[in-house]
């Protein structure tokens, strides 16, 4: 059994986010880029499949951006991975997740896997759209936002549950498939140093478009959205600070609840 | 490709989602704006309740998708089944609710039929081009970007719940069967089991109230304060991450950057200072109240009321008054 960890690399989830001069992007100057913290979950996961089954051959991570993406896939591969894959292109910047997963899913393709995992959304642009839209160009099935899982013995299904509104639903699938692993499923293991400079020895194969068969077929048939005029999040306007006693400012709150705000 | 905006009416179990009558307000603007009809998909096992529902919302006309194999989501038989849809109709735009089902769903149909993808939507405009541009949420709302759409392909959007307002009125509309057709190895899904969770509490997710608590709730039984008070309001439970990983309330009610981001149209958070990462989670909520004893609370600032006070008295006084109101 193979497996490939789809892997970002993302603003640190602490960064304070600034809108660039020219408003089409984020200002990218000194912001700390990090492991996409859902894609954690899907490299432990792998590792750890990898090391309780007999079956597994190996744990492939993938990154797609440019050279400091680099920085994640030695992640990657200082928790477990056996080797990595980075894609880094200008031309794939300007990809959307629909492009992105039909680059993705030519270089699978070649890759063979059984098992493919990912976060179940990044939380630069939160759009989700990768995992399914790369289950489908690979023609697997998937199960998004899984927070359980278990692969049966003989590695030709698993058991998943996802959370939906108010229930949890728990479906057989057949491999090779995709999962994008919720929070909850596991926790990523620190990524101690020795491990770090072990990782700086694993094989990874740098790929540009051009090394990637059918690429500009592919990403020219699909998807095709832009971002553009990146924008600051609307103002609140500033609040009421209610006074008085517990039982006066409660009364007060629940009026101004049905009256002013009429949400009750 | 017509000119037509289709919806897709999300059900499950015959119910319709509350954000399947909500998305037809924009649909309905943009419809205006292409000369097009807005055209409703319902899809599922028994669906005849909720496509009534959707027919009380004024929408031109509706295509049916019904199979017993449909009758719980999976990503396969309903992939088939709504690229079958959009195939049938052939519409410019077509909107789902940003739900798990159509975050599921929109970009996995994307895929199929090579359309452009949109998630969590909250603005949708036509341009003088007559390309779409829609504006969302990115970096978990601290930022917005607008989308722009090509021309030549499908646009699939998401669109994020408690946006707009549910659509009402018009008459009932022309109604098209749509035979179901299993898709090559649409088997390799089986839904085991579809379990409710929690019994009696709303979900995060599906509730038009929050009420949610932090650390400062010290421990899993004062929480049952908040579960007071979520009753008389038919409100859900919700946790800051301090919370759940301090084991007060299970990670499933878990609300920020790593649990659930939630829209409702109340929020009320209750001893919850306000990290980046919680705020990433419920910034976009209509009214945001936030009750703490620190008056420097980060909460505060994106709280359209604030009380400063011990949450142990206030929130029992709340619950108190709303009984009042509500008789």
């Amino acid at each position: 059994m193979k497996i490939l960890v789809v892997v970002r690399q993302v603003p640190d989830s602490t960064t304070s986010i600034k809108i660039a001069a020219d408003g089409q992007d984020i200002d990218r100057a000194g912001v700390k880029m990090v492991v996409n913290p859902f894609d954690e979950f899907a490299i432990e996961l792998g590792v750890q499949l990898k090391e309780k089954r007999s079956d597994v051959e190996g744990v492939t991570a993938l990154v797609v951006g440019p050279k400091q993406a680099a920085e994640a896939l030695r992640t990657a591969l200082a928790v477990g991975c056996d080797d990595g894959i980075h894609l880094d292109d200008d031309a794939f910047t300007k990809l959307d997740e629909l492009q992105l997963a039909a680059v993705i899913a030519e270089v699978a393709k070649a890759g063979g896997y059984d098992l493919v995992l990912t976060g179940k959304q990044e939380i630069d642009l939160d759009s989700g759209q990768l995992g399914p839209a790369l289950a489908e160009l690979l023609d697997i099935p998937h199960v998004g936002a899984a927070v359980k899982f278990e692969l049966s013995d003989d590695g030709k299904s698993f058991t998943a549950s996802r959370r939906i509104e108010g229930a949890e639903e728990v479906v057989e699938v057949k491999t090779p498939a995709l999962v994008t692993i919720d929070k909850g499923l596991v926790e990523m293991r620190y990524p101690s140093l020795p491990n770090l400079m072990k990782a700086k020895k694993k094989p990874v194969k740098a790929m540009t478009a051009a090394d990637v068969a059918g690429c500009a077929e592919a990403t020219g048939a699909i998807g095709g959205s832009t971002l553009h005029d990146f924008q600051p999040p609307p103002e609140r306007p500033p609040g009421k600070i209610i006074d008085g006693e517990p039982d006066e400012a409660a009364k007060e709150l629940v009026r101004l609840l049905r009256e002013e705000a009429k949400v009750l | 490709m017509t000119n037509d905006i289709l919806i897709f009416a999300e059900q499950r179990g015959n119910k319709l989602h509350p954000a399947a009558l909500q998305i037809v307000t924009p649909a309905k603007e943009l419809a205006i704006k292409t000369g097009g009809k807005v055209v409703a998909c319902v899809i599922g096992g028994n669906i005849s309740a909720a496509t009534d529902a959707i027919d009380q919302t004024g929408v031109d006309a509706i295509v049916t998708v019904s199979d017993a194999a449909l009758e719980n989501y999976s990503a396969l038989t309903y992939r088939s089944a709504f690229a079958a849809a959009l195939e049938r109709v052939q519409p410019k735009v077509a909107l789902l609710p940003a739900t798990f089902m159509g975050r599921d769903l929109a970009p996995r149909v994307g895929a199929r039929l090579k359309a452009a993808v949109a998630t969590d939507v909250v603005e949708l405009a036509i341009g003088d081009d007559g390309a779409l541009d829609v504006k969302r949420p990115i970096y978990n709302g601290k930022a917005f970007a607008s989308v722009k759409f090509p021309t030549d392909r499908l646009a699939l959007v998401s669109v994020r719940p408690n946006t707009f307002p549910a659509a009402t009125g018009g008459d009932s509309a022309a109604r098209e069967e749509i035979p179901y057709a299993a898709g090559a190895g649409d088997d390799r899904i089986t839904v085991k089991e579809v379990a409710k969770a929690g019994g009696e509490v709303k979900d995060v997710t599906e509730a038009d109230i929050i009420v949610a608590g932090g650390r400062a709730l010290k421990n899993e039984e004062n929480f049952n304060i908040l579960f007071e008070l979520a009753k008389v309001l038919d409100a859900a439970v919700g946790a800051s991450r301090a919370a759940c990983d301090a084991g007060y309330q299970p990670h499933s009610r878990q609300i920020g950057l790593t649990g659930k981001t939630v829209t409702p149209m109340l929020y009320i958070a209750c001893g919850i200072s306000g990290a980046i990462q919680h705020l990433a989670g419920m910034r976009g909520s209509k009214v945001i109240v936030a009750i703490n004893t620190d008056k420097e609370a980060p909460l505060f600032k994106v709280a359209d009321y604030g009380i400063v006070g011990d949450l142990f008295k206030v929130i029992p006084a709340v619950t108190e008054e709303v009984m009042r109101m509500k008789g």
